[in-house]
This record gives C-alpha cells, sequence and structure tokens, in this order.
C-alpha cells in the first residue's frame, strides 16, 4: 500500500486544525446572520415563515405606525448615548490616560483603582446604581446631606433625566477602559518626538495638542467605533435600570430593547415579530459593520500616511 | 515615557495644576470606592436602617443575610453555573481558536486569506443582531433551556478574537524550529502541541482574560435560552432575585455583594494581567 503524499497529508492536517473552528463560527455567527437577511424578507406568523415580502419589513419599521416612531425614538436615544458617551467618557478618558502618563504621584494606585468598575457585569452595576437613583436611595441622600436639597429627583423615574442618568452610570463603570487604551497609546509616542518639542520649550498643552494627540489619531478611532457599537448594543443597562419597555413612557427604549421586544413578544403587541425583529436586526448589523469598515478604512489609509 | 518628562514641581503654576490633579483622583477614587463600600455595609444592616440612615456603619456583623441568599436563594448554585459555564467555554475557546490560529498562520496554501478574513468577520458581527435565527437554530436543536445553547455561543463568540491574537503571535515564531522537529519526526499535532503552544504562553493567558471577563459577565444569552433556576448564571439569577425581592434592600445589597466582590478580589492580586488582557483588542 502507498503511503499517502506528503501534500496530502499536510491538507488533511490543515483539515483538522481549522474544521473546528470553523464550523464552530460558521453555524453560529455566519449562519444566523444570513438567516436573519433571509427571515426579513419574509412576512411571518408567530414563528411560521409566510410569503416572500421583499422590504416590506423594513418599509413598516421606517414607514408605518406603530414601529415608525418607536423605531426613532429608540434610534433617537442610540445616538444620545453615541454623543453623551464621546462628548464625556472618552474626553474624560482622554484626560485622565494624559494625567496618568505623567506619572503624578500615585499613578499606578489611581490607574488600577478607575479600571475596577470594567470588570463588573453590567447587570450587578445597573442594579446597584438603580438602587442608589431611587427617590429614597444614596444619591438623593447625599444631596441632602451636602445641602443640596433642592436637586432632589426621581432620577430614573423622570422623562427628561433616565436616559442621561442611565448613561453617567455606565460612564462610572467604563471611562477606565477608555482612560488605559489612551494611556498605553500616550506611552507608545517616541520619546525623541516629545524631547524634541520640549527642547523648542513647548508649553505642555501645545505638546499635547501638536505632538501627541496626532499620534494617538489610531487609537482614538478604534474607542470611537467601539463606542459607537457599544452604543448599539445599549440593553442590560435599560433591562435593569428602568425595565425592558424603557420606562418611563419609553423615554429610555433603545434599539436593543425595542428589538428584543420585537423578537420575543412582550408589553408592547404581546406576539413576537419575526420580520420586523428581523429587519431590526438587519439595521444593526449594517449600522455596525458600517462602523467597524469605517475604521478599518481609515485606520488603512492612516498606516499608510505613517 | 522617560524620567525627565514627569512631572516638576518647578513653578508655583505647575505645583497648583499637580495640586489640583491629585484633588481631582482622589474624588475619582471615592467615586469609584464609596459605592461599593456603601453595598457592603448595606448587606449588614436592615431595609430600614439603610433608607433611614444610608451613610451609617452597621452595629454588627451579621452574615444571616448571606446565608440566606447564598443557601436559601440559590446563588451558590448560580455562582457554581458560572463558574464551570465559563470554565468549559475556555477551555474550547483556546482550544479550537488555537488549533485554528495555527492552521492558519503555520501553513501556506490557497484559501488561508479567506478563511483567515472570514474568522475576522466574526469579531465585528454583533451576535445579538442574530438572536432569532440564533434562537430557531437552538430549538430545532433541542438545546433550549440546557447550557450547551450558551456555551456553544461562547465559544462562538470566543473564537474569532482568539484566533486572531493567537495567530498574530504565531506568525512570529521562526520556522526553523519547526524544520528541526519535523526531521526529528514530530508529527504536525507533536510540532502544535510541543513547540508551537508553549511558546504562545503568555498569549494564552491574554486570550483568556479578554475572553473570560464578557462570558463570566454575559446577560443577554442566558436571559434568552435559560429558564430552569437549576441552569442559571449569576446574572441572570441576580435578575430573577431582583424581580422577586425587589423591596428588600437589605438581602439585595446582599445578593449584589456576594456578585461583584469575588470579582474585586481577583482583581486586586492580578490587576495587571486584568489590565492587559481586557485592553488587548484595542492596545497593539
Amino acid at each position: 500500500m502507498q503511503a499517502i503524499s506528503r501534500r496530502t497529508s499536510e491538507r488533511l492536517w490543515i483539515a483538522f486544525f481549522i474544521f473546528p473552528a470553523l464550523l464552530i463560527v460558521g453555524v453560529i455567527i455566519l449562519l444566523p446572520l444570513f438567516m436573519s437577511l433571509f427571515n426579513s424578507l419574509f412576512s411571518w406568523r408567530q414563528l411560521i415563515r409566510g410569503s416572500f415580502a421583499g422590504l416590506e419589513n423594513f418599509r413598516r419599521v421606517f414607514f408605518t405606525e406603530p414601529y415608525r416612531t418607536r423605531f426613532m425614538n429608540a434610534i433617537g436615544h442610540n445616538i444620545t448615548w453615541l454623543l453623551m458617551t464621546m462628548l464625556i467618557q472618552n474626553t474624560l478618558g482622554l484626560f485622565i490616560g494624559y494625567l496618568l502618563s505623567r506619572r503624578i504621584f500615585g499613578s499606578e494606585f489611581y490607574k488600577r483603582i478607575i479600571f475596577i468598575p470594567v470588570l463588573f457585569s453590567i447587570v450587578a452595576v445597573g442594579f446597584l446604581w438603580s438602587l442608589y437613583l431611587r427617590p429614597n436611595g444614596l444619591v438623593n441622600s447625599f444631596l441632602k446631606l451636602v445641602g443640596l436639597g433642592q436637586y432632589l429627583r426621581a432620577w430614573l423615574g423622570d422623562e427628561q433625566l433616565a436616559t442621561p442618568t442611565i448613561i453617567i452610570v455606565n460612564i462610572w463603570r467604563w471611562v477606565g477602559f477608555p482612560s488605559l487604551v489612551f494611556l498605553a497609546a500616550i506611552d507608545n509616542v517616541p520619546v525623541d518626538c516629545l524631547e524634541a518639542a520640549m527642547l523648542d520649550g513647548a508649553r505642555d498643552s501645545t505638546v499635547f495638542f501638536r505632538v501627541i494627540l496626532p499620534l494617538i489619531v489610531p487609537s482614538i478611532l478604534i474607542i470611537t467605533v467601539l463606542t459607537i457599537i457599544g452604543s448599539l448594543n445599549v440593553f442590560e443597562q435599560i433591562y435593569t435600570m428602568t425595565g425592558l419597555d424603557g420606562s418611563p413612557n419609553f423615554s429610555t427604549d433603545t434599539i436593543g430593547t425595542l428589538f428584543y421586544r420585537t423578537a420575543f413578544g412582550s408589553i408592547d403587541s404581546g406576539n413576537p415579530e419575526i420580520g420586523i425583529g428581523s429587519a431590526i436586526g438587519v439595521v444593526i448589523y449594517i449600522l455596525t459593520l458600517g462602523a467597524s469598515l469605517l475604521s478599518v478604512i481609515t485606520l488603512g489609509r492612516k498606516e499608510v500616511e505613517l | 515615557m522617560s524620567i525627565d518628562l514627569r512631572a516638576k514641581a518647578a513653578s508655583p503654576g505647575r505645583l497648583i495644576f499637580f495640586t489640583l490633579v491629585q484633588v481631582f483622583f482622589i474624588i475619582y477614587a471615592a467615586i469609584i470606592f464609596y459605592p461599593l463600600f456603601n453595598m457592603v455595609t448595606s448587606s449588614f444592616k436592615s431595609t430600614r436602617e439603610i433608607i433611614r440612615f444610608p451613610f451609617s456603619l452597621p452595629g454588627r456583623l451579621d452574615f444571616n443575610n448571606y446565608r440566606t441568599v447564598w443557601v436559601d436563594k440559590g446563588f451558590n448554585r448560580y455562582f457554581f453555573n458560572s463558574i464551570w459555564i465559563t470554565l468549559v467555554s475556555m477551555v474550547f475557546v483556546l482550544l479550537f481558536g488555537s488549533m485554528a490560529a495555527y492552521g492558519v498562520s503555520r501553513y501556506h496554501y490557497r484559501l488561508r486569506t479567506g478563511i483567515y478574513m472570514l474568522f475576522l468577520s466574526g469579531i465585528m458581527l454583533p451576535l445579538k443582531a442574530a438572536i432569532i435565527p440564533l434562537f430557531l437554530l437552538m430549538r430545532n436543536m433541542g438545546f433550549i433551556d440546557k447550557p450547551i445553547s450558551i456555551i456553544l455561543i461562547y465559544i462562538a463568540m470566543g473564537l474569532p478574537s482568539t484566533i486572531f491574537i493567537l495567530s498574530g503571535f504565531m506568525k512570529t515564531i521562526p520556522k526553523d524550529l519547526e524544520y528541526a522537529a519535523r526531521i526529528d519526526g514530530c508529527s504536525d499535532w507533536a510540532i502544535y502541541r510541543r513547540i508551537i503552544m508553549p511558546i504562545v504562553a503568555p498569549a494564552l493567558a491574554l486570550v483568556s482574560i479578554y475572553n473570560a471577563v464578557p462570558i463570566w459577565n454575559d446577560f443577554f444569552f442566558p436571559l434568552v435560552f435559560i429558564q430552569n433556576p437549576k441552569w442559571k448564571t449569576l446574572p441572570l439569577g441576580l435578575t430573577t432575585f431582583f424581580g422577586q425581592h425587589s423591596t428588600d434592600w437589605s438581602l439585595l445589597f446582599t445578593a449584589l455583594t456576594i456578585a461583584i466582590l469575588p470579582v474585586l478580589f481577583l482583581y486586586l492580586f492580578m490587576a495587571k494581567y486584568f489590565i492587559k488582557g481586557m485592553t488587548a483588542g484595542a492596545v497593539k
């Protein structure tokens, strides 16, 4: 009997090494993606697929009541999430990262502290703060204690305040992440660039804006993309702090909670709506992929420039 | 950054600036620590005490609450479930992930780049958005309400980033090592197992933390797939508990402490690894 050739043997080994991962990624990640696209093009009765409907589901999500109002309301809150997170969390993170890079007294200690809540589950953090933010909770007690009694609020019960409040809680949990990513990026700035600037007598602020900032643009892009993806994925924060229907009066509803309610049926309609749900899922896919591709393209171009 | 760029306290302007910075960080540390501290102290107080005297320390350390939550309310089971589900998922993420990374980084063949890109695309796709077909898929396979449903999803979630990070490391290993082993008669498996894996061991630690933390913390997939209390994980168990005891603040703070404190302790001992592991995807 002839021994199998070296080439065949190598091919078998490659197949052996790659097959398990390929099978799992294919069945659990890629297949459901295509099924979502496929399902969104059909009309559904409960869990039974009906006739081909073209883009009807998408048309209903974007143009037909009550879906349109719910969808626009939810995606508006996702945009609020994105803007507030970029503006507060990532700016603060950049500031903290810069200060830590100056090796101020206690910086190793502070670095470890700010990263603590990053480890906690969103669920635990959400529930913890939902207790503190109740009308008779710790936050209002603290305000009363320091003489700011006129600012007592039902933080999560007020339509105007609920979304910003949840965003702030999320920033409490996550700001350590961009901080340490920016710290690592600033630490990687070549020392001779900084030394040259210092020798020229540049002020700290000039060094920061003219030397450091342009050199850490790749990290800023990565954090921006992660923030976009994170803002599209908001779900647990709402679920734990104001509930699945985005109380009060849908003022904290996001695309994630709306998607879940549509897919599995809840207070809104009672029944799962697979067609509409799949269409919303596809919209989430497209937005996420758009953000990711944007980063790949801009980052790729940046590297060519450097 | 070199030492000569450290904060110099020469001019009074700088002195004021760096004092303000210290004040900022001390306040910030308090904003992180105090809510956690208050959570622990509240777990030893009665609901009445928590609401009337939120800043007071508990009169005595009574661990009855902990027994109630841990034993009677089933948190021991939730905790154990979270541990073994995370462990089993991670074993397969590391095994299949390192094998696939080996397969795409140590051989040359036509489909290589295509397969690699296929794996990479998994990093960008939000798995939650595919929950409807995933649910139908798991239902058809009879996996609903069984841990295997979420374990399969966690393995799939972990593989793309694992393959990405590990293949990056594996590409840098010189081919000569492999040739030498091959002359000694090593099979491909032996080369993977005995030569490549020991070299990438530090990267394996990195990947483990990068993936284990999100798996341990995941709430969405158990929420969809698990109803049986026997299989609930910690985040899902916590959610059920909050639904049932929403007015018993004392027990709620105890449950939160049980969920949060172990992670905090682990972090105190391995802070460096956690920071490195969790920022691995965003830091070169």
